[in-house]
């Protein structure tokens, strides 16, 4: 018996609206107590000024092994899953080949067990390659591991198709994750439709295009009975919906991405491909209702929505360049730069949605919390620490990331899985 | 026949490697180029039509969209100043290879070349370019953005026959949403102190553009009595990925310049087309060949505004 002693932290788990400085007990990989004066153990871990959390879940990480292994693996993205403070994550299906059948299902599980970093549970397709037409093997995804369905950046463009895929997921209890875009509004766009499109003579993609499908996948949320999680929203509309969708009893959720609360479309006007991200990074407008539907719970978490490429695809001309940020090893920082430094979510608010908030949505019960007998998956961020984000020193593959040379403060200290140390920053 | 080297204005004003666009030039940096095309047309006109400016020079015309005037004008320009040139035109090039458009012009640089001119169908090409190479851009023409030379002879065209660009009313008239031209135009006339109006089927006219300045319209019959300007710019239908307008019927008859609407413009009112145009679809040919009409003019222009634009980076690496 193996015993652990997380010793002087300030302990928050959102699962029991616990927030005080004590210590926490692990035994045999999994959490006993929280509380003072626990007894003997074998070993201890200082963590005084820091905060003890459970460890961090995201909901969808593109981690584009198989088939793109220049951009990240299962390797490089769980390794970096863990400096960024997440001991669980959801894997995009959005592969080659597409994880549509078992057989690729089972495959993301066992890079994952190989890695031997974080957890990884597969997400499955909704439609077969992701060509929006028909049904993927829900069934067989989902007793592979499958927690949820989605066709990851492609919208699923036809209602009908939508319905069904809502209906038939509804006998397996998951929920569709869906990337909210009308395809018709945003082809060729690779901005947010406004000022700064119009200055850069840019093809913009409307607020609208989004806020259409969002609208549109509540009705059928509605009208099935299934479950919606609606991935990286952004703007104003999307989170009215949702906040109205909620109060009728819908099963609707949603998340957002750190880089749409710390940028705007205005950083668009170095027609830099690193600020080129689907959906598109907004008008200030839309980020301080996205702050706000965080602060009011509408918002459920936070994804880093990491969506690796290397360096030769993100290095061309804009149209050419494929949508997305590198972003699980600067989430942290950039949730406390926008949401806790400006005084707007507390820091138990801000675990909620990086915890508690992700593992609801994934219904996994065992994970986002420290109550007694679940695994102990811990994340120790020191809140205090100054420094500048170096992509050089990513775990992850790729370094397609707006946020080079930005100062930040709080950093992953040491991640836990099981009970077991399997990541410690430099200098901890 | 004395050589004429010595540059007249000082270029301590001048500084900038690259003009990739209006936007942001200051009114004295606008007059600068201007002078100095009117230098070069007077010096022409005299007789001197080549001079030594770029000597030693090899200037690049990386054109990764097809263009005929434009090209042909900067290749002119270029050749009046005694420089090298290289052509390099995206078909049948090694982008059909698959190489970069950077690495294109990387390559392109390493044989010498100090000054490129560089069009492509994609906004902000040019200026991903000049972080990548050390070479000065000139760009004529990137996507829907800018298009500065353009934008320069216009102005020059309009300053050459009312004298100042200062108080006048212009209207742009068209596609302003996919247009370069528009908004170099646009950018160069505000800094200017013109009034602009952008006049167009709602379809095509991009969100917010009022607040770069302008004026927004959706009836030519409304602004036509009012503007000392009306430049027509070209449907361009290979930029058009849907339907904006229901037909060209019906674009001409509430857009396209017509006899009918010059009668009622001012009587020195100047009719600008940045071409290729569309004749019976933009304007009518009694327009384009009309006494109003100066787009020949324009065409004349281009070339002495490309060689100002040309020998004011030389003359800013220089220093």
């Amino acid at each position: 018996m193996s015993s652990l002693l997380i010793r002087g932290g300030r302990v928050i788990d959102v699962s029991q609206r616990l927030d005080q400085v004590a210590d926490v007990l692990v035994r045999d990989g999994r959490v006993v107590q929280i509380g003072r004066e626990l007894g003997d153990v074998d070993q201890v871990l200082d963590a005084t000024g820091c905060i003890v959390s459970a460890g961090f879940i995201d909901t969808h990480v593109g981690i584009r092994d198989p088939g793109y292994e220049e951009d990240e693996t299962t390797a490089t993205a769980t390794a970096a899953a863990l400096a960024g403070g997440f001991t669980t994550i959801a894997a995009l299906p959005d592969t080659q080949p597409v994880v549509d059948n078992a057989a690729a299902a089972e495959y993301v599980v066992l890079q994952a067990k190989r890695a031997g970093n974080c957890r990884v549970h597969p997400l499955g397709a909704v439609t077969r390659g992701h060509a929006g037409v028909e049904l993927a093997d829900l069934g067989q995804l989902a007793r592979s591991g499958a927690l949820a369905f989605t066709d990851s950046q492609s919208p699923i463009a036809s209602a009908e198709v939508m319905r069904r895929a809502l209906e038939y997921a509804r006998m397996f209890h998951r929920p569709i994750f869906v990337h909210p875009q009308d395809p018709t509004l945003t082809a060729a766009g690779v901005m947010h439709e406004g000022y700064f499109s119009t200055l850069l003579g840019l093809r913009g993609m409307p607020a609208a295009a989004e806020e259409i499908m969002v609208s549109r996948d509540i009705a059928l949320a509605e009208l099935t009975g299934g479950r919606i999680h609606l991935m990286s929203i952004s703007t104003t509309g999307s989170v009215e919906q949702v906040r109205r969708a909620k109060q009728q009893g819908i099963a609707v959720t949603c998340d957002v991405t750190p880089h749409h609360l710390a940028l705007s479309d205005a950083e668009m006007q170095g027609y830099d491909s690193r600020f080129k991200v689907r959906p598109p990074l907004r008008s200030s407008d839309h980020i301080a209702s996205l702050i706000d539907g965080l602060a009011d719970g509408t918002i459920d978490a936070i994804s880093a929505d990491h969506q690796p490429y290397a360096s030769e695809k993100k290095d061309r001309e804009l149209d050419q360049v494929p949508f997305g940020i590198v972003g699980l090893e600067t989430l942290l920082p950039l949730c406390i730069k926008t949401l806790i430094e400006p005084g707007r979510l507390t820091w138990l608010q801000l675990l909620s949605k990086l915890t508690t908030g992700p593992a609801g949505i994934l219904q996994l019960p065992q994970s986002g919390s420290l109550a007694s007998g679940v695994p102990a998956d811990i994340t120790v961020i020191d809140p205090a620490v100054d420094w500048s984000i170096d992509p050089a020193r990513f775990r992850s593959k790729s370094r397609n990331t707006p946020f080079a040379n930005w100062s930040v403060r709080g950093q992953v200290r040491t991640v836990l899985i099981n009970g077991e140390v399997r990541y410690r920053s430099e200098g901890s | 026949m004395p050589t004429l080297t010595t540059p007249s204005t000082p270029s301590a004003v001048w500084n900038r490697q690259h003009l990739l666009g209006l936007q942001g030039l200051s009114p004295v940096e606008l007059r600068l180029i201007l002078d100095r095309a009117a230098e070069f047309k007077q010096l022409h006109a005299a007789g001197h039509t080549k001079l030594d400016h770029l000597k030693g020079v090899t200037v690049g015309n990386l054109f990764f969209e097809a263009s005929t005037r434009t090209k042909t004008s900067f290749g002119l320009a270029a050749k009046r100043l005694s420089a090298d040139t290289v052509d390099f035109t995206a078909s049948g090039s090694s982008l059909s290879k698959g190489e970069t458009f950077i690495d294109t012009a990387r390559n392109i640089e390493a044989m010498g070349v100090t000054q490129m001119v560089v069009r492509h169908s994609t906004s902000g090409a040019p200026h991903h370019l000049s972080k990548h190479l050390r070479a000065g851009i000139i760009n004529a023409g990137d996507g829907t953005h800018e298009h500065p030379t353009q934008g320069l002879l216009d102005i020059f065209t309009i300053r050459e026959h009312r004298g100042q660009i200062e108080g006048l009313t212009v209207a742009l008239v068209g596609d302003i949403l996919h247009s370069r031209v528009a908004r170099s135009n646009i950018w160069g006339l505000t800094t200017l102190g013109a009034k602009v109006i952008v006049c167009g089927p709602a379809t095509l006219i991009p969100p917010e553009i009022e607040r770069l300045g302008v004026e927004v319209s959706h009836s030519l019959d409304d602004i036509v009595p009012r503007t000392d300007v009306i430049n027509l710019l070209r449907i361009q239908a290979e930029r058009q990925r849907s339907a904006f307008f229901p037909s060209i019927y019906e674009y001409a008859h509430f857009f396209g310049m017509n006899g009918a609407r010059v009668q009622r413009a001012r009587q020195d009112v100047l009719i600008l087309a940045p071409g290729p145009i569309n004749r019976g679809v933009e304007l009518t040919p009694e327009v384009a060949d009309g006494d109003r009409s100066v787009i020949l003019d324009q065409v004349t222009n281009g070339l002495f505004i490309r060689m100002a634009c040309l020998s004011l980076l030389h003359e800013a690496r220089q220093c």
